[in-house]
């Protein structure tokens, strides 16, 4: 009796194990449906998806020109204190001050990519670009300054 | 702690196992004490992937503390951010859009799938067979992907904002969402094929590990492993939040209570979460996205709690606000926590490769356990 159990449990065993083989043998006669993809060389074609939040960048359109004001609502909505923005006081022709932003300070080391300071921004300066490979050799060069050398605020923008 | 390594009086074995261990599934230290190969007791030490998120939230305003919730069971990220912006809206008392309600849902009911997936893999690999972990994947990967598309990201979304969610649905969510589900109907079948009928997968889950009904209530066991020994305690039957109590659903029960009612729970409950989608994906109903909230949110003065149902089990916010911008204090009420809880109860007596099998149908995040 006991040598029947025994044996029976044998042939289940080595009868389930061929079943879930056959699983294992079918996707290695299929190669069509390998979904693998080939990083880092695939690096061309690589399409991420448009949403995708890989770090914050002040969009500069071909005048060197952003929309940027200089509010802090950005600063203030960030949880972990990854944006800091340095104002300046420019004098205009006609005598009067305007407040610009001096520096765009980005941590990108300190950043979680929560988009809560794209939600904030209220003339959508700043918007979230799709890059990812963010690996530096020195922790110092994660500290950006997004806005370009001698832009200026578009007209327009309040 | 290497001072444990050693010998008790009686000649008992002292082992660790973690807090670096491929089986632990993190940074889970489980010191050991064997009788041979036998279990005598085992004792979780917990601590070292504590952030002190609860103390944390306490210094951030009501929209910014929900990204942090993202990090404690980061499996199911999304409903942790489901449970904060439930509290906070309660809070202010917000009428949530219907539009936002089914996209949550839908998105939690994804999350819970993707996060059974990978518990499905890693379970299969706990027992020592690395195949299935692909499998999983491959079906989670189409899920991480919709996720990618309309929230941004992969893992810690950070998609609901206090009256709705962030940004609109992608255009192709729902085709994308209607593909994943014939997809993932097609393949189910290998599951079963590969894992749930092979004989040594069952031999080592059945009768291992097994948990009774009044145990698991005394221990406070919530979510697939109470489930597994009977306690009927899904959430989102029991006290349905947003649109739960629209839908038809079944409550997935087991009555043996161990690793494979655990396991068998989790695999119906994929199905089940397929099932809700399949009802709410034709009908979202149009309008907006998020509701008209004040730039900075404000919660009276007060005592608020909101518990919903993780992939893990019960998540319970508890905020205590002081009517300012930040919260005075907040406890979350984590299922990770309780469910270990009663893995010593679950393995006394047992073999040591029992303990695996066991620890990993608990289904197990650290993070959520230390917060």
């Amino acid at each position: 009796m006991f040598l029947k159990d025994y044996i029976k449990d044998v042939y289940g065993a080595i009868r389930s194990v061929l079943k879930g083989m056959r699983v294992t043998g079918y996707y290695f006669t299929h190669h069509k449906e390998i979904i693998t993809e080939q990083y880092p060389d695939n690096r061309e074609t690589l399409k991420l998806a448009e949403r995708f939040r890989g770090e914050v960048v002040l969009l500069h359109d071909e005048k060197n020109e952003h929309a940027c004001t200089g509010c802090s609502a950005c600063e203030i909505a960030c949880p972990n204190g990854t944006i800091k923005i340095i104002n300046k006081f420019d004098i205009s022709p006609d005598g009067k001050k305007k407040k610009a932003i001096d520096t765009f300070v980005y941590h990108l080391e300190l950043c979680t990519m929560c988009n809560l300071c794209i939600e904030a921004c209220p003339t959508d300066a700043i918007k979230m670009a799709q890059t990812f490979e963010h690996s530096v050799f020195d922790r110092s060069k994660l500290t950006k300054k997004l806005n370009n050398e001698g832009s200026k605020l578009r007209e327009g923008i309040e | 702690m290497i001072e444990e390594i050693g010998r008790t009086t009686e000649g008992d074995l002292i082992i660790n196992v973690g807090p670096q261990h491929p089986a632990t599934h993190g940074v889970l230290h489980l010191v050991i004490t064997l009788n041979g190969e036998t279990i005598k007791k085992v004792e979780p030490h917990l601590g070292y992937i504590h952030r002190s998120i609860e103390k944390m939230c306490e210094s951030l305003s009501y929209r910014q503390f929900i990204y942090v919730t993202s990090r404690m069971d980061y499996l199911s990220s999304h409903i942790n951010n489901h449970a904060c912006a439930l509290c906070v809206e309660k809070g202010l008392q917000i009428e949530v859009p219907q539009r936002a309600q089914y996209i949550r849902v839908i998105m939690d009911e994804l999350t819970r799938i993707a996060s059974h997936e990978l518990w499905w893999g890693a379970m299969a690999m706990d027992l020592g067979a690395f195949t299935p972990f692909f499998h999983a994947f491959r079906e989670r990967e189409n899920i991480t992907d919709i996720m990618e598309k309309t929230c941004g990201a992969r893992l810690t979304m950070n998609y609901i904002v206090p009256g709705g969610v962030m940004a609109e649905l992608h255009p192709d969510f729902q085709k994308d969402v209607q593909r994943f589900i014939q997809l993932y109907k097609s393949k189910f079948e290998e599951y079963n094929e590969l894992v749930t009928g092979n004989i040594i997968f069952q031999n080592r889950m059945k009768s291992v590990g097994v948990l009774s009904k009044e145990d698991a209530i005394s221990y406070g066991c919530s979510g697939p492993v109470a489930r597994a020994s009977g306690v009927f305690c899904d959430i989102r039957k029991l006290y349905p939040y947003d649109i739960y109590n629209k839908v038809e659903f079944e409550e997935i029960t087991e009555t043996e209570g161990d690793s494979f009612a655990r396991y068998l729970v989790r695999l119906k409950e994929m199905q089940q979460s397929i099932h809700i989608i399949e009802q709410l994906l034709g009908d979202i109903p149009e309008g907006d996205f998020q509701a008209k909230t004040k730039a900075v949110l404000k919660l009276p003065k007060g005592e608020f709690y909101q518990r919903v149902e993780t992939a893990r089990g019960e998540l319970g916010v508890y905020i205590v606000s002081e009517g300012g911008t930040t919260p005075y204090r907040i406890k979350f009420r984590s299922p990770g926590f309780s469910n270990l809880s009663a893995l010593e109860h679950m393995v006394k007596g047992l073999k040591i490769g029992d303990l695996i099998a066991a620890m990993g149908s608990l289904d197990l995040v650290i993070p959520d356990i230390d917060r």
